[in-house]
C-alpha cells in the first residue's frame, strides 16, 4: 500500500459526500406522485414478490394483485362486492341438470399480442389448463387442484366446445354451487392462446426444492387494461403499462408501478413520504394516524373468518359436545372485538361472512356465560382438563391483525372456567402450520379469507373432507352426517333450495356439531393517498386498478 | 508465494464442502418448511403430500444433500421458492449481491475515512478532546445495534426532515448494466440514475459503517500510539524528517498492518449487519435476502447465499493475508 492511500480514499470520500450532497437538492422528482392527467403514474407498496406473471401458476394475492390488472376471466367479481358479475363472457346459462355452461361471449376483444379472443381461444385455455404435467399437478396449478378438486377423471372438468365464435360451452361432471363463480378466480383469467403455445406455456419443472417455470410465466398475454413493462428485480419494481387498445373503458393512469416493500411500517413511511400512492393492508393501529395524515382509509367489508379449532382425535375430551359448547360459552366473543380488533369487526355465530348465500341470520354470536360453561365441563366430567392452544408467530393474516394479542385474551376466558391451557407458539412457516395440518394442537387459532361467494369455499373446506380435515371430524359422531350433507348441499341446483339447506347446515353446525368455535370476521383495509380518486375496496381484496386516478394536490 | 495461494485455496473448498454438509443438515432439522410455507392455508393431507414427493422431500435426507450436491457441482442450486419464486437461487444471489457489496462499499469507505484519520490523530494528540471525544464515540458505535441507528438515521432524515429517501435502491428509471447502480449511472452516463442511488445509499451506508468505524479507529489509534514509542521514529525525528514523512513512511506505514486485519475481517462481518440494515431500508441485497429467505424457508436461496458468504469470508481472509505479505517482507519468509 502506497503512502498516499489514506489521502486517495479521503479524497474518494469527499466525492462520495459531494455527491451525496448534490442528490440531496434533486429530491423533488420522488415517488408516485405524477402530475393529473393521461401520463400519470399509481404507485403502490407490495407486501411481497409476485410468485409468476401466468396466474394459472399462483396461488397468492401479492401475485393476482399485479396480474389482475392484465387479465379477465369469463366471469368477474363485480366491483366493490363479492357477487360475480360478467366478464368476458357477458351472459351464461346452465343446463338443468347443472352440468353444462353456455357462455355468451363479448365480441370485440382482442389480446395485447393482437389475437382475437373468442370461444376457441376459450376452449384453448381450459384444454391448457386440465392438461397439466405432474409437477404442476403438485403444486403451481393448486387453485385449479382445489378448486376443480384435481385433474383426469377426478376433475370437475369435463370438456370445453366453441359452438360458434360467441359461444363457448362447458361441461362438468357434476352440479356444484362452486359455478361459475370459481371463473371469477384470477387464476383462470384467459390467455392469448398463439402465446400460450409459442411460449409452451406448460412446461413447468421442478429444480431442487422449488419449480421453474418457462417463458410464458414471464410475459403472458391477457386482454386487460394493462400490459407487463418491466420486472425489475434488483430494484424491486413492477411496471405496467396502459393497454391503449383495450375494450373496454381506457385505465385511467398510464402506469402503475408496484414497489416491492416487505416491511409493513416502512410502506407505511414511503406512503408518508409521498413516494408510494396506496398499500395494502395497513396495521389496524395505524388507521387512524393515517386517517389523520390526510389518506383514506378503505375499510373493505369483512370476507374472513378466523376460528378457533379443535381436535378430538388429539385431546378425546374434545369429542364430548358438552366441553365443545363449554368452550365455546367461555369465550368473550364480543370483548375480544372490542379490544383487540379493528373497527368494523364484528362476532361471529358461523363460519362463514354474512355476504355468502346460505349465511343463516337467525343465528347469533354465542355470549360468554363463565358458569354455564363451567357447569357443561362439570356434566361432562372434564373439569380442570387440560389443553394445549396454538397460536402463530411472525405473522399477521386479514383475519388476525395479532395473533399473540387474540391468543392472550382468549387464554384468560379458557383459563376462567378452570382449564390448564398449555400455550403453544410456533412461527407461521416454522412449524405452525404443520403443526395444524399433523394435528399437532389440541386448540389452535386460524382462519381463512373467501375465494368467491360461494358457503362451499367456506364450510366446504373445512368440514367437506372427511378423510383428511384440520378439524379431525372423522372422529367425531358427527363427521361423515356433516360431510355427507355439505356434498348434498353443494350439488343442489335450485338456488334457492341450496342456500335453504346451506343456512339449515350452519344452524346444525353452530348448535349441534360445533367442530371449532367461530370468532370473529375482521375487515382489512386499503389506505390511499389525497392524490387517489376513484379505488373501489373488494371484500375480496380484489382491487382492479384502473379505474383509479392519481392527480395532483 | 504461489504454494501458499493454492494451499488457501484448498482450504476453501474443503470450508465449502463441510459448511454445505453442516447447512443441509441444520436446514433440514428446523421445523416446518417449504411444503407449508408454499401451500399456506389450503394445505390439505393429499396436497402437501404430492408437493412433498414433486420435490423430493420424502427421500432421505443424505439422498437429498447428494442430488443437491451433484446439481450444485453444475452450478444449479434449485429455484427460489419464496424470496424470488421461479428464480434459480444462484440468479437471485447474483442479482441482489450488487446492492450488498455497494452498501458494504460505502460503509467500509465511510468507515475508513473517518477511522484512519481520526485513529492517527487521536493517537498524536493522546488524552485531548478529540481523543476522549473519539473514543466515545467509538464505543457508542459498538453499543448501539445498526438496527437501532438505522431507525433512528431513517427517522430523523427520511421522516422528519424528509431530505432522504425512507427506503429502496432507486427510485427513477436507468438503464441496468452490472447491477451497481451507481456504477451503471455512470456508465450510461445518467448521472441523475447513479446521484438518485447514491442518495438511497447515504444513510443505510452510515448506520452500517458504525461498527467498522469502532473497530477501525481503535486499531488505529492503538496501533499508531505503539509504532509512536518506536525508536525508529525517535530516530527520524532526530534526523530532522520532515513531518510528512514521518507520518507516511514511519508511522502509518508500520502502523497499518493490524488495521488492514481489522478492515479485512470487518469486510466480513459487514454481511451481518448488512441483514439489518437492508431490512430496515428495504435494500434488496443478500441481507433482506437472507432475512426474507428464513421467513418463507426458501432453502435453496438460503444454501446460495450462505455458502456463498463463507465463500467472500475466506476469500478476504486470504486476500488479506495476501496483502500483509506484500506490505511486510518478513511474513513471505516466515
Amino acid at each position: 500500500m502506497r503512502k498516499s492511500t489514506p489521502v486517495v480514499l479521503l479524497s474518494a470520500a469527499a466525492l462520495t459526500m459531494s455527491a451525496c450532497a448534490e442528490s440531496e437538492r434533486d429530491s423533488s422528482g420522488e415517488g408516485g406522485g405524477g402530475s393529473a392527467g393521461a401520463d400519470s403514474t399509481f404507485t403502490f407498496g407490495a407486501a411481497g414478490a409476485p410468485e409468476v406473471f401466468d396466474p394459472f401458476y399462483a396461488s397468492d394475492g401479492e401475485t393476482f394483485r399485479v396480474t389482475r390488472q392484465m387479465f379477465e376471466g369469463l366471469v368477474e367479481v363485480k366491483p366493490g362486492s363479492a357477487e360475480i358479475g360478467p366478464g368476458l363472457a357477458e351472459s351464461w346459462e346452465p343446463s338443468e341438470d347443472g352440468k353444462t355452461w353456455t357462455f355468451t361471449l363479448r365480441e370485440g376483444v382482442k389480446f395485447t399480442d393482437g389475437e382475437e379472443f373468442n370461444a376457441e381461444a376459450v376452449c384453448a385455455n381450459f384444454e391448457r389448463m386440465a392438461d397439466q404435467n405432474e409437477a404442476a399437478q403438485a403444486g403451481p396449478a393448486e387453485y385449479w387442484s382445489y378448486s376443480m378438486e384435481g385433474f383426469g377423471d377426478d376433475s370437475l372438468y369435463r370438456s370445453c366446445e366453441a359452438k360458434d365464435p360467441k359461444t363457448a360451452v362447458l361441461t362438468i361432471s357434476r352440479a356444484t354451487s362452486k359455478f361459475p363463480a370459481m371463473l371469477s378466480l384470477s387464476a383462470f383469467a384467459m390467455q392469448s392462446p398463439k402465446a400460450l403455445e409459442e411460449k409452451n406455456a406448460n412446461d413447468v419443472k421442478t429444480q431442487g426444492e422449488g419449480f421453474a417455470y418457462p417463458e410464458n410465466a414471464q410475459s403472458p398475454v391477457g386482454t386487460g387494461p394493462y400490459t407487463l413493462e418491466k420486472y425489475d428485480t434488483a430494484n424491486k419494481t413492477i411496471t405496467l403499462v396502459r393497454n391503449e387498445d383495450y375494450w373496454g373503458e381506457k385505465a385511467k393512469n398510464a402506469k402503475i408501478v408496484f414497489k416491492i416493500i416487505p416491511d409493513e411500517s416502512t410502506r407505511r413511511q414511503e406512503l408518508e413520504a409521498d413516494s408510494i400512492n396506496g398499500y395494502d393492508l395497513p396495521n389496524p393501529v395505524d388507521w387512524k394516524g393515517l386517517e389523520d395524515g390526510g389518506n383514506a382509509v378503505e375499510v373493505r367489508p369483512a370476507f374472513n373468518i378466523l376460528y378457533m379449532g379443535l381436535n378430538p382425535e388429539k385431546n378425546p375430551k374434545l369429542k364430548d359436545l358438552k366441553v365443545r359448547q363449554a368452550l365455546s360459552l367461555a369465550i368473550d366473543r364480543e370483548g375480544l372485538v372490542s379490544s383487540q380488533l379493528p373497527e368494523g369487526a364484528v362476532a361471529a355465530s358461523q363460519f362463514m361472512p354474512d355476504t355468502v348465500k346460505g349465511y343463516n341470520k337467525d343465528l347469533q354470536p354465542t355470549k360468554q356465560n363463565v358458569e354455564e360453561a363451567k357447569k357443561l365441563l362439570k356434566e361432562a366430567g372434564a373439569e380442570g382438563m387440560e389443553l394445549t392452544f396454538a397460536y402463530p408467530s411472525e405473522v399477521t393474516r386479514p383475519y388476525m391483525p395479532n395473533p399473540q394479542k387474540i391468543h392472550e385474551a382468549l387464554l384468560t376466558d379458557l383459563e376462567e372456567v378452570g382449564l390448564k391451557v398449555e400455550v403453544v407458539t410456533k412461527p407461521w412457516n416454522g412449524g405452525y402450520l404443520d403443526g395444524v395440518d399433523n394435528g399437532q394442537f389440541d386448540a389452535w387459532l386460524l382462519g381463512w379469507t373467501g375465494d368467491y361467494d360461494s358457503a362451499d369455499n367456506f364450510i366446504g373446506t373445512f368440514f367437506g373432507n372427511l378423510k383428511s380435515n384440520d378439524f379431525h371430524t372423522s372422529v367425531t359422531d358427527f363427521g361423515a352426517e356433516l360431510s355427507k350433507a355439505l356434498k348434498e348441499a353443494d350439488t343442489t341446483v335450485d338456488e334457492a333450495e341450496r342456500t335453504a339447506l346451506y343456512e339449515e347446515l350452519n344452524k346444525k353446525i353452530a348448535e349441534e356439531y360445533v367442530p371449532g368455535l367461530p370468532i370473529s370476521h375482521s375487515p382489512p383495509a386499503i389506505v390511499v393517498n389525497e392524490q387517489v380518486e376513484g379505488l373501489v375496496p373488494s371484500p375480496l381484496t380484489a382491487e382492479e386498478f384502473s379505474s383509479v386516478s392519481v392527480g395532483g394536490k | 508465494m504461489l504454494r501458499f495461494i493454492v494451499r488457501r485455496l484448498l482450504q476453501l473448498v474443503l470450508v465449502a464442502f463441510a459448511l454445505s454438509v453442516l447447512l443441509f443438515a441444520w436446514l433440514k432439522s428446523l421445523p416446518g418448511g417449504t411444503v407449508s410455507a408454499m401451500l399456506g392455508e389450503r394445505a390439505t393431507a393429499e396436497s402437501r403430500a404430492a408437493l412433498t414427493k414433486a420435490l423430493g422431500l420424502d427421500q432421505p435426507v443424505p439422498v437429498q444433500y447428494w442430488s443437491f450436491l451433484k446439481r450444485a457441482l453444475q452450478g444449479d442450486f434449485g429455484v427460489s421458492n419464496g424470496v424470488q419464486p421461479g428464480t434459480p437461487a444462484l440468479q437471485v444471489f447474483t442479482e441482489r449481491f450488487p446492492a450488498t457489496i455497494e452498501l458494504s462499499f460505502f460503509a467500509l469507505l465511510i468507515a475508513v475515512c473517518l477511522a484512519l484519520p481520526l485513529g492517527y490523530l487521536a493517537a498524536r494528540r493522546r488524552g485531548g478532546i478529540l481523543d476522549n471525544a473519539s473514543i466515545v464515540g467509538s464505543l457508542v458505535g459498538v453499543a448501539v445495534p445498526v438496527f437501532f441507528l438505522a431507525f433512528l438515521l431513517k427517522y430523523w432524515f427520511a421522516i422528519k426532515l424528509g431530505v432522504m429517501p425512507v427506503s429502496g435502491r432507486q427510485s427513477i428509471d436507468a438503464t441496468r448494466v452490472t447491477g451497481f447502480f451507481v456504477l451503471d449511472g455512470i456508465l450510461t452516463r445518467e448521472w441523475d440514475a447513479s446521484l438518485n442511488a447514491l442518495k438511497h445509499l447515504v444513510l443505510p451506508s452510515i448506520a452500517l459503517a458504525s461498527i467498522p468505524f469502532a473497530m477501525i479507529f481503535r486499531i488505529t489509534r492503538a496501533s499508531v500510539l505503539d509504532v509512536l514509542d518506536e525508536d525508529y521514529v525517535r530516530t527520524a525525528q532526530s534526523k530532522g524528517l520532515s513531518h510528512r514523512v514521518i507520518r507516511g513512511r514511519h508511522v502509518m506505514r508500520n502502523a497499518l498492518l493490524p488495521v488492514i486485519t481489522a478492515i479485512g475481517l470487518q469486510t466480513g462481518a459487514l454481511l451481518g449487519g448488512a441483514v439489518l440494515t437492508e431490512t430496515v431500508f428495504n435494500l434488496p441485497g443478500i441481507g433482506s435476502a437472507l432475512a426474507d429467505g428464513f421467513f418463507r424457508r426458501d432453502y435453496p436461496v438460503l444454501q446460495v447465499i450462505i455458502l456463498a458468504a463463507a465463500a467472500v469470508y475466506v476469500i478476504v481472509n486470504l486476500v488479506v493475508d495476501i496483502l500483509y505479505a506484500v506490505v511486510d517482507p518478513r511474513v513471505r519468509t516466515r
